[in-house]
């Protein structure tokens, strides 16, 4: 089988390094992952045990799936600072035709369909054409924190480090919308990037935002992450931002705009990637939705990343907690924490804000009562009156995971 | 200086459109655990994802792997054969689920 081949190929160390000394020697470039020695984690769920690896342009990342490439960020990156690092930051493919070799200056972005001037677009005509505007936001994946879920469900078992934050820089997606000119009656806009499925039967990953969305200002056709290009897994020239919506809607390599006046109906659009038709987009474990909606925006979330379970802490010792909370982008307004398993809860101090659609931090000093182990949680409010559940919802995709989280310390 | 022509001419060929940003990604490690019907899941299942796709999800009974090996042929054309279909289900509940309860 041709793919195997090329795995194989790909592994031969004189071959790698030979790629490596060719691609150091020319103008393109070309990066080969970082060989570590073998490491694993195991995740605090059934079946959790991952590979620890260095693909390329990234730090060592937890592995979902080798193939396609599915790269968790180990928890401890949260507590490093607010912004994810772009070699931290959480990778997720569909389908394992990625692209790996993209000439940036060739990239062309195509906006067709239901428009009156269809346009075709580098990354430079982007940059010259359309004013830059930035935006801090949150990446989470549908699916963050999946393994979690009880009853367990199928797909991509993931712990919470299917999220990110980084600041985003491009073009409103609005302003290049608006350019092509919508036609009248136009309902939505089909969103495909580079990646492609391996057999003609399985379907391309495609997405579709309503119009009305998609011409609101908020969203970027993004060609940069945290100040540099982004990194080949994420997106590389160019990736679409949707603040506070989940990441599925964030297309990669994003390379076709189609304007389109129905519904799109496509596999990933549904029956995929899509949550029980109620305020919740939760129902009672183990039963089936009557009705299902395409996933929109992220739920209010807190953790704590400053300690962890096997945290050193003795009782009459003070210490600073933090940690992060976010929502889709109403706005945080309190944090409480609790240190008796959610019996009594103090507000903890917000840090500054760096955008609405941003991880905002917050940090409370606390001091441990006496020896014993205790259950710490965080919980979080909105501007608009939203909070985390204290008891875990549960849908038949594992999505929308929002709970109140807890770590179990032992004060010693 | 001594160089093998067939190098330059590689060379040259790898860094020849000055715009190109390449990656190598690593290759795969995991295999599928051996047992019965395992030749199914390297037949049907590993040319579109690797083994840990199966090997991570959660200990779950024959139905779930049954409606998966369904998912994977009708919906993402997953190219295994009819009667092969019940042998897979087998394969992935006895390696990687949980048996069913005894009545």
């Amino acid at each position: 089988m041709p793919g195997i081949q090329l795995t194989l190929m790909l592994q031969h160390p004189s071959r790698r390094q030979f790629l490596r000394s060719a691609a150091l020697a020319g103008a393109g470039s070309l990066i080969a992952g970082r060989v570590f020695a073998q490491e694993t984690v195991t995740l605090p769920f059934a079946h959790g045990e991952r590979q620890v690896v260095a693909f390329p342009q990234k730090r060592p990342l937890i592995v979902l799936t080798t193939r396609p490439p599915q790269l968790e960020t180990p928890f401890a990156v949260f507590n490093d600072g607010l912004i994810t690092p772009n070699d931290a930051f959480f990778v997720r493919y569909h389908n394992a035709n990625v692209p790996t070799s993209i000439d940036g200056d060739a990239f062309r972005i195509e906006v067709k369909g239901a428009v009156k001037t269809p346009l075709s677009l580098s990354v430079a005509d982007l940059k010259k054409q359309f004013e830059p505007v930035e935006v801090v936001a949150v990446n989470q994946c549908s699916g963050n924190s999946r393994g979690f879920s009880q009853p367990r469900v199928g797909g991509g078992q993931l712990g919470h480090g299917a999220m990110g934050n980084a600041r985003w820089r491009g073009v409103r997606l609005k302003d290049v919308l608006e350019k092509a000119g919508i036609q009248a009656g136009a309902k939505q806009v089909v969103c495909n990037g580079l990646d492609n499925a391996v057999t003609p039967q399985t379907p391309d990953f495609i997405k579709a935002l309503d119009l009305d969305h998609a011409l609101d200002g908020e969203m970027l056709l993004a060609f940069e992450m945290n100040g540099a290009e982004l990194p080949m897994l994420n997106g590389y020239p160019l990736r679409l931002v949707v603040p506070g919506y989940f990441g599925t809607y964030w297309v990669k390599h994003i390379n076709e705009l189609t304007v389109v006046g129905e519904t799109f109906d496509g596999f990933y659009m549904n029956p995929a990637y899509r949550v029980p038709d109620n305020a919740s987009g939760c129902i009672e474990p183990g039963t089936k939705p009557a009705s299902t909606v395409p996933i929109s925006r992220f739920k209010i979330r807190s953790f704590i990343t400053s300690l962890a379970e096997a945290a050193p802490l003795a009782p009459g010792k003070p210490v600073a907690v933090r940690g992060i909370a976010f929502d889709s982008g109403q706005g945080i307004t309190e944090v409480h924490f609790s240190d008796d398993g959610g019996k009594t809860w103090q507000p903890a101090e917000l840090g500054k804000e760096l955008g609405k659609y941003s991880f905002r931090e917050w940090t409370i000093a606390w001091t441990p009562k006496q020896a014993g182990a205790v259950e710490l949680k965080s919980r979080a409010f909105n501007r608009i009156g939203e909070t985390q559940p204290l008891e875990a919802l549960w849908n038949p995709s594992g999505y929308l995971r929002n709970v109140v989280e807890s770590v179990k310390v032992t004060i010693s | 200086m001594k160089i093998t022509p067939i190098l330059l001419i590689l060379a040259a060929t790898v860094a020849a459109r000055a715009g190109e940003t390449s990656i190598v990604l690593p290759g795969e490690t995991a295999t599928f655990k051996t047992g019965r019907g395992v030749e199914l899941a390297q037949a049907n299942c590993v040319m579109c994802h690797s083994a840990e796709y199966i090997s991570t999800q959660p200990p779950m009974p024959r139905k779930f792997w049954e409606a998966e090996v369904k998912k994977m042929k009708e919906k993402f054309g997953a190219p295994a054969p009819e009667e092969a279909m019940a042998a897979l289900a087998d394969y992935l509940t006895a390696t990687y689920g949980v048996p069913d309860a005894k009545p």
